[in-house]
């Protein structure tokens, strides 16, 4: 370990826009708000104080970022205006960028997600519900084939996917984002 | 008016085409232009900020400097999808307040010859434009077939108001304007105090039995309050609490039929726009009971209620009056 | 061009010395004091200075000895003193020349504390810059005239403006010491929120028990006048001679007549709710007097819940008055009052719980405020002192209490309101001691210090009081089935329980909101009319925050109370009791010295365009019809400067800041620190305005 701080600076410096982590009074109105903070293995205070404390590995190894689902109930609660979504998000991309995956099926519906972009530029929902679920529940899919056929019988679900004009471009786009954010990281930790 | 840019999202492309429609007649009936922004892009909801945070806001600004390029006199950027809302006024915001973020958004655009102007479109979500721009009044004065009758929960779901960084909203938990718009439409406003929780989002998809409770609790809360159905003002709200409210019943083992229309929809039903030009009849769970109650003779009412007695000094507490607009 | 500044009275030679303070490690620690005082004795020696000195720490009585000495033996005639803020030792080291013979306004005391050692990090810009500091001073007090102050009378009468526990005692000190007083209250009665409550902490000694007596005392007091229903509208004047003008809003009641029987009262058909005294869960009539030990016992109309006022017919009250007291046609009253100093005890305003949205304060019927259960919990309250649910009978089993609403949130108020935690753990006792519910705390820290806090902390936790700690996300009557539905009519407390990690749903009856204190709603407007400046948040803001915390910049203005900032009952008596000391004080010397520093008009140069006029915030400016000229009141005049600044003619100067004083000191402190400029051959050019 680097030293107790050493890992907020990494978060800090991850978050676009202002994190404010150090202002956190650990008063919980995060936790207690959080819809989906019973599958979460540390509330977001505890995991706020775990990333104070240094605790890089169990940060990174927990699940808490990967069930936030954006509510942003937490970030207009929270007495310190801490920007908590955007918290979580730096964590997650620490996560990826380092390899780590504490939560394979949030991460694979994720990448499924960015997939279907880079390959379409717009998002595919056919492919991307089946893939997704016959990857990771493929017990329940036959269970979710009334709502398939129902969704596709009354014209919700396309079978051919959309693929923007302008996806070349928007692949350099991306391509340039990723490298200027990966030549960021090297220099926030050279730092 | 030169009308709105329009950006409609994959969803309403996709699975919510009835959104798409019905907002496209309420629109026309208004006379509002919309202008599609072409060749518009993703804007990767929250799963590209999650794999990579930079390379996901260079994705929204696509569609952002698309906008500026195409503005040609109009400046509100409209979105109908409160995911897609969030996501472009966020990098529009970030873009304004951090040189850092518009340096890099803008390098990143300039690979494709691409630059974007913070503040050049204001971002706001469809109601907004809605309830403020066109506002109550107008709405109203197009009603021809008042909802009378029909029970109505209001849900907003998360991304509207909250988390309103520009601080635009009086009220970002219990915001009463979905209610008065729908009011303003002649149906009943069932009392909805989970307005603004969370459907679940993709919680559907990455941890189900947690998405399924989310979906239950608001089911069952409008359940509760009598409604007849419930109106959306975002098509991921729509998906989950329509198309996963079967699996949620067979996961409960309970069997509530809650019919979640998008708001456009009522609104095109009150202004006596043709059902099949709305979208109507593409939800899952079915509403043609509920619509049966509209259209039809207005029930008789029990009469006028008889003015209430003054109560008999009633031990009863007073309850402090609702905050006023503006005593914020 | 003052001519005053380099007239006669100066003399000839300035002989200046400049004396470096180190101020321990304050200023030495990031300024070269030693470098300051070589530098001066060189570079400043064409300027006048003869004599430049270091030294530890110059306040001390070997420091100012040291000044004293050098006026006496090398013939000062100028002294600078760079040391710390003027507001700290300015009198001090004016003290010292003047035992010296120097003509105390011949001192110029400049900072390179506050101004360049506390906010630098750069220790060779920090002494770059006190150097500057020093110049400026040196060139300045070189155009000093030796000044006489002013002495103005003190008036014995006081004003003290809010009737609660703060003014009570003020005005209380001042009147037992034998000087009138004039306390204005903007409500029915004096008694303030102390009046509100029921029990105080940590004692639980009963308010009411406690204040009624020095409400009854400060009613009949012979030295205080009492002006109820009343608003101060105007202020006038400075320290010693304040001129208030008070209004008196209608009570629609003869109080030469009324004898305070409450017959009218208890005949008035209209009832309405009581926002103000009863916190709005309990009634008043139209015509009322808040509570039943109200002072004075003279009753109000409120015209605005009147029948007679709304609709043209009733007049019960009238008719019914056996002394015929009731006078409908009652209009408002201004007074010109004339006092010499001014307490401010306007107190606070409770945060608006319905702004936290989360909570459901105005939506779920059983969530209540603080106010709202002491009233509740009051025996004179609405409920008689039961403590009930909305429904007014119920009694709750489960009660949550809820710390930090509006208080120590970035969203609202980011500060701590001091008072809510007892006040909690004071309500928690309540309800044990009047009905067998559990009790919830949710706390995000607990802050219990003060005397006897902390025992009482334990007291309750003995009580048998349960303690989460964690803030609540929010309250709710939405429950999740089927494992909540045995809660179905009760509120849900979702928190996260932090000491455990994990969310948290506790059901409950009740809930009580302890919100937290906010200034006045007008604080702002009334710290105008006052002439005091409020922080942001809109406190008053204390002439010094530790050393002088009742005064405010404003000569004659003290502050005590919760205007000040939010603070228990025992610091708003002990505020109360400090102001008038200082008061007392004051009156007792019968006149006062003012700062000679004021604003003087050349009536040859002045045009008579009246700009100075409609400028000056302290009106002080008078202008002479006949000779169409300005002419400034000396002890109305602060000093600000406003009108030498706008004179278009020029024709306005400041005693203390002349052209030549200000011109000078920008000089100094322009004068190159290491090259050679601000060479004493060149003098430098000033610019006279014409």
């Amino acid at each position: 370990m680097t030293g107790d701080r050493a890992f907020s600076d990494d978060i800090r410096a991850a978050t676009v826009g202002e994190s404010r982590l150090d202002a956190c009074i650990q008063c919980g109105t995060c936790g207690g708000s959080c819809p989906s903070a019973r599958d979460m293995d540390h509330t977001p205070r505890a995991l706020f104080a775990m990333a104070r404390a240094g605790l890089r590995d169990e940060v990174l190894r927990s699940n808490t970022s990967w069930m936030c689902v954006s509510c942003y109930f937490c970030a207009v609660r929270c007495p310190q205006e801490i920007h908590i979504p955007d918290v979580m998000y730096a964590i997650k991309s620490i996560a990826t960028r380092e390899g780590i995956v504490p939560e394979r099926t949030a991460r694979d519906f994720s990448r499924t997600f960015v997939d279907n972009i880079h390959r379409y530029g717009r998002s595919f929902e056919v492919g991307l519900v089946a893939r997704h679920y016959l990857r990771h529940y493929p017990f329940r899919l036959p269970g979710m084939a009334p709502m398939g056929i129902s969704l596709v019988t009354k014209g919700r679900m396309g079978f051919v996917p959309h693929r923007i004009r302008g996806l070349a471009g928007l692949r350099t786009i991306l391509a340039r984002a990723s490298q200027l954010e990966a030549g960021d990281a090297r220099r926030e930790v050279t730092v | 008016m030169s009308g709105y840019l329009y950006y409609p999202g994959c969803s309403l492309a996709g699975s919510a085409r009835a959104y798409a429609e019905s907002l496209t007649a309420v629109l026309d009936t208004l006379g509002v232009r919309l202008r599609e922004i072409d060749d518009w892009n993703c804007c990767g909801a929250t799963e590209y900020l999650t794999l990579s945070p930079l390379a996901g806001y260079a994705l929204i600004g696509r569609n952002l400097a698309l906008a500026e390029s195409q503005r040609n006199g109009s400046d509100t950027l409209v979105a109908p999808c409160s995911a897609c809302y969030v996501n472009l006024a966020k990098t529009d915001r970030y873009m304004r307040e951090s040189p850092v973020m518009r340096e890099q958004l803008n390098g990143a655009l300039a690979a494709d010859g691409m630059h974007y102007t913070p503040g050049a479109v204001a971002v706001r979500h469809l109601l907004e434009v809605l309830v403020e721009d066109i506002g109550l009044e107008e709405l109203e004065r197009h009603v021809t077939r008042p909802l009378t009758g029909l029970r109505v929960a209001p849900y907003l779901g998360c991304l509207v108001s909250r988390p309103d960084y520009d601080r635009r909203w009086a009220r970002r938990e219990q915001p009463l304007e979905l209610d008065r718009l729908v009011a303003a439409l002649g149906a009943e406003v069932v009392d909805f105090p989970l307005r603004t929780a969370c459907c679940g989002g993709h919680m559907t998809q990455i941890s189900p039995d947690t998405g399924f409770e989310l979906i239950r609790r608001l089911v069952e809360a409008a359940d509760r309050g009598g409604a007849d159905l419930l109106v959306t003002v975002c098509p991921m709200c729509q998906m989950n609490l329509d198309a996963y409210q079967g699996e949620m019943n067979h996961h409960f083992g309970t069997d509530y039929r809650l019919p979640i229309l998008f708001f456009t929809q009522l609104i095109g039903l009150a202004f006596n726009l043709d059902a099949s030009t709305l979208g109507i009849g593409s939800e899952v769970v079915s509403a043609r009971d509920a619509l049966a109650r509209i259209g039809v003779e207005v029930p008789t009412v029990e009469g006028e209620p008889a003015p209430p007695r003054r109560a008999k000094r009633s031990q009863e507490l007073p309850m402090p009056a609702p905050l006023a607009e503006g005593d914020r | 061009m003052t001519r005053a500044g380099r007239g006669a009275a100066a003399p000839a030679e300035p002989r200046v010395g400049v004396y470096v303070c180190h101020c321990g490690t304050n200023i030495a620690g990031m300024v070269d004091v030693e470098a300051v005082r070589d530098w001066a004795a060189e570079r400043l020696g064409p300027h006048g200075v003869v004599v430049a000195r270091d030294y530890p720490f110059m306040c001390s009585s070997l420091g100012q000895e040291l000044i004293e000495q050098d006026v006496r033996e090398q013939g000062l005639n100028r002294v600078v003193v760079a040391a710390c803020s003027p507001h700290m030792h300015e009198k001090t080291f004016r003290g010292a020349c003047e035992r010296a013979g120097l003509n105390p306004y011949l001192c110029e005391l400049v900072s390179i504390r506050e101004q360049a050692s506390w906010v630098h990090t750069d220790r060779d810009a920090a002494t770059a810059k006190s150097k500057a500091i020093v110049a400026g001073g040196v060139l300045r007090v070189r155009e000093h005239a030796p000044l006489e102050p002013l002495r103005v009378p003190i008036n014995e009468a006081t004003l003290v403006v809010g009737g609660g526990i703060a003014g009570i005692t003020a005005a209380l000190e001042i009147a037992d010491a034998g000087f009138p007083v004039h306390l204005v209250e903007r409500q029915p009665s004096i008694g303030g929120h102390m009046a509100q409550f029921d029990k105080t902490f940590p004692t639980l000694d009963c308010a009411a028990c406690i204040l009624t007596p020095r409400m009854v005392t400060a009613g009949t007091h012979p030295n205080i006048t009492l002006h109820t229903w009343s608003e101060v509208t105007e202020v006038s004047g400075y320290v010693g001679n304040f001129t208030v003008k008070v209004l008196h809003r209608p009570r629609y009641v003869d109080t030469d007549l009324c004898t305070g029987c409450g017959i009218c009262e208890e005949k008035c058909p209209a009832r309405v709710v009581d926002p103000v005294f009863e916190a709005g869960i309990g009634y008043r009539k139209a015509v009322y007097r808040p509570f039943p030990q109200a002072v004075p016992k003279f009753p109000v109309l409120d015209p605005e819940s009147c029948i007679f006022f709304q609709r043209g017919t009733c007049k019960a009250c009238e008719k019914l008055c056996p002394t015929h007291a009731i006078r409908l046609d009652q209009q408002p009253e201004e007074v010109t009052l004339q006092v010499g100093n001014i307490v401010l005890a306007t107190g606070f305003e409770s945060f608006d719980a319905r702004r936290v949205e989360p909570y459901g304060y105005g939506r779920l019927a059983n969530v209540f405020t603080s106010l709202e259960f002491e009233r509740m919990s009051n025996a004179s309250g609405p409920t008689g002192g039961r403590i009930v649910l909305r429904d007014g009978v119920t009694q709750p089993q489960t009660v949550g209490i809820v710390h930090c609403v509006g208080s120590r949130d970035r969203n609202f108020n980011a500060y701590c309101s001091a008072i809510c935690c007892m006040q909690s753990m004071k309500f928690a006792h309540l309800v044990r001691e009047h009905t067998d519910a559990t009790v919830y705390e949710f706390y995000i820290d607990i802050r219990a210090a003060g005397k006897g806090f902390d025992e009482f902390y334990q007291r309750v936790q003995d009580e048998g009081t349960i303690f989460v700690r964690g803030r609540v996300a929010e309250v709710t009557d939405v429950l999740h089935l089927p494992e909540e539905a045995k809660h179905d009519g009760q509120l849900i407390i979702q928190v996260e329980d932090t000491l455990v990690g994990r969310q948290r749903r506790i059901p409950v009856d009740m809930v009580i909101l302890s919100v937290g204190l906010e200034p006045q709603p007008d604080a702002e407007e009334v710290a105008r009319r006052f002439g005091i400046t409020c922080s942001s948040e809109g406190w008053v803001i204390e002439r010094h925050p530790k050393l002088d915390p009742v005064a405010t910049m404003t000569e004659g203005v003290f502050a005590a109370g919760c205007a000040l900032g939010p603070r228990d009952i025992p610091t708003s008596v002990a505020t109360g009791s400090a102001a008038a000391a200082r008061i007392i004080g004051r009156i007792q010397q019968r006149e006062m010295a003012l700062e000679p520093i004021r604003a003087t008009v050349d009536t040859e140069r002045c045009s008579g365009c009246r700009i100075c006029n409609d400028l000056c915030p302290y009106s002080a400016i008078e202008f002479d019809e006949a000779r169409a000229v300005a002419e400034v009141n000396p002890a109305l005049c602060q000093g600000c400067g406003v009108c030498v600044a706008a004179c278009p003619a020029g024709a306005i100067s400041g005693t203390g800041f002349s052209d030549a004083q200000i011109l000078g000191q920008i000089e100094g402190i322009l004068m190159s620190t290491n090259g050679t400029g601000g060479s004493p051959a060149t003098e430098p050019e000033r610019a006279v305005p014409a």
